[in-house]
């Protein structure tokens, strides 16, 4: 046999044994991908073609699904797949150098494979290690607290094609970084506690058969039980954690009452994409709190009458994946997931975890949906919403991690108790990722309404200038705007907390932030696919010192038009980053303008510095200066 | 049952389940638009469509229209955004009208005519994106892709095929066709496709016809779009 036939064959072999644990059905197919690409570093063409024969569907399919996240390749990237955290946080403690360090070590390019297809180095997007950087991912496990002792054992590791199951365990220890606790991160709940105290909120009168029709059918309000439990929800005044601060009850309710066809159910999906740069709070609550967030999935499943459940984890944090299956089968064996749970006739439900692969506009909630249907991450057309069309088009509850776990906490403690922590409109607590500038990085747990002031207090920040709140989805926090507070009535916050001081330069803040976007627009509608890469080309020229206050202007329409006309809050928020270090960090931008009214972008002296690379030539007179041509000024 | 909304001040009669853009192509009002093509399920991509529904700005492709709307189309704010949508697709393919055998066919040309574009206003992003020749009959021209998913959704729905689809992310989203050697040849694409006949630019085009018509005599050179709704919602 051919070597190239005994290749196919054995990519065969590895694409019928994980189609075939995926029952061979399209909407896993993100998930097989995935596997199949653990198993041959790539998606190698034979791998395609068995699919295309294996799941029925067209190559077409296959290959627009592959072709949108970050972490699948359709070309080969290495036995060794190394990515840097590029977050503006990872690069302020040093990600840079180490980049540059690690490549000439090992004698590649960034972005490109080793000639012999040993390794790869290139950048991703936040991989929510920001209170521990710089960080890394290499072939999807994470590694932190680089430094240059580190950089050149992973090189050494790399070219002794040593196995990353022998790597030193030190290199993956993820810290929790826990400084300030409150009902949640210092929550000693035990597992069913949450459930049992849900279900005793049942007036006793035949609580079994109404808990049984309303978990099976999800019957309209005036059932008791999961109704009782619904209004805990509704008292305790939670609103999503996940960044735009939905009331939850009223989104449990929706789903409830949606209409279903026969054959059709309701679906509880927990979202733990938490893509949105220096957010890392719901990966220390799936390390210390999953019971939490799990007993808040089920109660949540009681209340709607859901029997499926899924917790979408972003690929960046795989190495969740295992210990997080070990705690759903001891619920399992404890009876609180499966069948009649905690001995509840009817009460049946499972929880499923999907990995996301690199996408961050995954964690839009239709978006979300759609990759767990095993297509491309794409937000959908709303109206319909999740709650009456969501997963395969049946009701379904997104939320956030932080949500569910609140939703535990409630059940245990009543509504009550919650709506009277933090302040009027936004109850309970909020956890921070703080990060940065500053001496304690880590999570922060506070009743709402704390002040950005405190927190910079509490974690040791000096000299501070600044702090993003919400991620650059979110708002620029200038000095004289620290005594505002974290809530919903002021600054509403998905979570993240980046700090920069006094010697940072706020305009490559944005300009990070600018380029993350661009980076993660899905493509799907105009405004936001061209207009993130506008902008990015704009914030370049203005980096390479080319600006002009026409390229204000511009930017300000610009923004108007993707808050306008995108199709998702990706796009609505792209240039918030910029729109607001230029109404605060004035300076950082006028340094940078050299012109009064306009300088084009194009840069002749630029444009030859391939030219130069090519020839090994940098004297004087493989440059172009204003000096020695008129080309490069402006007509 | 039969209700009304108001598009710029005008009452538009509808029925349950219709869209917008649906609503007033019947009523002979034009809203501009690029994927939204009245045989397909809509897309919602191009955003062309966009209209201020209750003051709020929102794709009347996939918007379903209902009774008492407010609903603003044909306004100054609006046909300005719209205006740089089309210059955003101008400058994100490589559009050299003067060149391309659909000039004077093309929805994108005549859209950007009709929104009063003068100039390409941003800088060409001049990306590379070889043609596919392989085919006997038909040329694929992907510098003036728009991404609008017709062809996709024609070969899909209408003809059973799935020859096209929509790879890639972001500014490096593409169309693919159903071939592991990616070229046209190999799929079992036709001249008699639907998919074949939908495509709003001039990437799919049948290969000794582009200058039949000469240019001056085609579809949009005689009837501007908008000034006719049939030439603004039906196929080429
Ligand atoms: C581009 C984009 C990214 C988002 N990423 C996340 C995310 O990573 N995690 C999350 O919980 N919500 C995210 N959201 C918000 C979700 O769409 C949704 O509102 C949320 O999951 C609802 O849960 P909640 O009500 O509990 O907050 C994102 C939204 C957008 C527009
Ligand atoms: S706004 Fe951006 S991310 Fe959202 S749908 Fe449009 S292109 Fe995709
Ligand atoms: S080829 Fe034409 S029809 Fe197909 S997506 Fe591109 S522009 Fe639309
Ligand atoms: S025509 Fe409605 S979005 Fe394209």
């Amino acid at each position: 046999m051919a070597l190239s036939e005994m290749h196919a064959e054995a990519v065969a072999g590895i694409v019928d044994r994980v189609a075939t644990r995926y029952k061979r059905d399209p909407v896993n197919m993100l998930q097989i991908l995935r596997e199949v690409q653990e198993a041959c570093d790539w998606l190698p063409p034979e791998a395609i073609d068995r699919l295309q024969t294996v799941l029925g569907v067209p190559r077409t399919k296959i290959e627009g699904v592959a072709g949108f996240y970050s972490f699948l390749y359709t070309e080969p990237r290495g036995k060794y797949r190394i990515l840097f955290s590029d977050n503006i946080i990872d690069r302020m403690a040093g990600s840079q150098p180490l980049i540059e360090r690690l490549c000439e070590n090992l004698w590649i390019e960034p972005g490109k494979t080793s000639e012999d297809g040993l390794v790869s180095v290139d950048v991703t997007s936040c991989t929510g290690m920001c209170d521990q950087g710089p960080a890394l991912l290499v072939n999807n496990r994470a590694i932190t607290r680089l430094t240059a002792t580190r950089i050149d054992e992973i090189a050494e590791l790399v070219r002794n094609k040593t196995p990353l199951s022998e790597w030193p365990a030190d290199f993956f220890k993820v810290e929790d970084h826990v400084r300030m606790a409150d009902i949640m991160l210092g929550s000693t709940m035990q597992p069913g506690d949450g459930l049992r105290a849900a279900r005793e909120r049942t007036p006793s009168d035949g609580y079994m058969a109404s808990n049984m029709r309303s978990w099976r059918e999800g019957l309209p309000s005036g059932i008791s039980g999961p109704s009782a439990m619904l209004d805990e929800i509704k008292r305790a005044n939670l609103r999503g954690r996940g960044g735009a601060g939905f009331a939850t009850g009223l989104k449990w309710e929706a789903c409830r009452n949606a209409q279903m066809k026969p054959g059709q159910q309701r679906f509880v999906v927990c979202n733990a994409d938490e893509g949105e740069p220096g957010t890392f709070k719901d990966r220390v609550l799936l390390t210390a709190h999953a019971d939490l967030v799990f007993e808040g999935m089920t109660v949540a499943a009681y209340t709607i009458g859901a029997r499926r459940g899924f917790l979408y984890l972003r690929g960046e944090y795989h190495y969740l994946l295992e210990p997080l299956n070990a705690i759903l089968e001891r619920r399992r064996k404890e009876n609180m997931l499966g069948n009649d749970i905690l001995g509840i006739p009817g009460a049946d439900f499972e929880i499923e975890i999907h990995l996301g692969a690199g996408a961050y506009v995954c964690g839009e909630e239709s978006a979300l949906i759609e990759s767990l249907e095993g297509k491309r991450g794409t937000p959908r057309n709303r109206p319909p919403f999740p709650v009456t069309n969501g997963y395969l088009d049946q009701p379904t509850i997104v939320n956030n991690v932080e949500t569910f776990a609140a939703a535990a906490l409630i059940a245990l403690n009543g509504g009550d108790w919650y709506a009277a922590i933090g302040t009027k409109h936004s109850a309970g607590t909020k956890i921070l990722s703080v990060s940065g500038d500053c001496e304690r990085p880590g999570v922060y747990e506070y009743p709402f309404g704390v002040s950005i002031r405190q927190v910079l207090e509490d974690c040791g920040a000096k000299d501070t200038q600044a702090v993003q709140v919400s991620g650059p989805s979110g708002i620029c926090v200038g000095v004289d705007e620290f005594d505002r507070t974290i809530g919903f009535e002021d600054i509403p916050t998905a979570g993240a907390f980046m700090m920069f001081d006094q010697t940072r330069d706020m305009f490559e803040v944005a300009r990070n932030f600018v380029h993350f976007f661009q980076h993660e627009s899905c493509g799907f509608c105009t405004p936001c696919r061209v207009g993130t890469s506008l902008l990015k080309n704009l914030m370049d020229k203005l980096h390479n010192g080319h600006g002009s206050p026409y390229d204000f202007a511009e930017i300000e329409k610009l923004n108007q038009l993707l808050q306008a006309m995108s199709h998702c809050g990706l796009g609505h928020t792209a240039c918030n980053p910029v729109l607001d270090t230029i109404a605060k960090f004035r300076p950082a931008y006028d340094q940078r303008m050299e012109h009064d009214e306009f300088k084009p972008a194009f840069d002749l002296d630029r444009a030859l510095s391939e030219a130069r690379q090519m020839t090994r030539r940098d004297d004087p007179g493989a440059h172009i200066t204003g000096h020695n041509v008129a080309l490069g000024e402006e007509a | 049952m039969s209700h009304t909304f108001t598009l710029d001040g005008k009452t538009i009669p509808f029925e349950d389940g219709q869209t917008i853009i649906q609503a007033a192509s019947k009523a002979g009002v034009f809203i501009p638009h690029l994927c939204y093509h009245p045989e397909f399920k809509p897309h919602g991509s191009c955003k062309l469509c966009t209209v201020k529904v209750n003051g709020r700005q929102t794709a009347s492709c996939t918007m379903r229209a209902s009774a008492g709307m407010v609903v603003e189309n044909n306004t100054e704010e609006l046909n300005a955004e719209r205006r740089a949508l089309t210059q955003m697709l101008f400058v994100e393919g490589n559009h050299f009208c003067p060149s391309c055998e659909t000039s004077g066919n093309c929805q994108l040309q005549a859209t950007a005519y009709h929104l009063g574009m003068m100039s390409p206003h941003y800088d060409h992003f001049f990306p590379s994106r070889p043609v596919d020749a392989s085919h006997p009959e038909v040329l694929l021209d992907f510098n003036r892709c728009i991404l609008c998913s017709l062809c996709v959704r024609a070969s899909r729905d209408v003809d059973g095929k799935n020859v096209f689809a929509l790879s890639g992310r972001g500014i490096k989203t593409h169309l693919i066709v159903n071939a592991r050697s990616g070229n046209l040849a190999d799929t079992n694409f036709t001249l008699k496709d639907k998919a074949a006949q939908v495509c709003p630019v001039g990437v799919i085009l049948v290969k000794r016809n582009g200058f039949a018509v000469p240019i001056g005599e085609r579809r949009y050179d005689n009837v501007p779009i908008g000034d006719s709704l049939e030439t603004a919602t039906e196929g080429r």
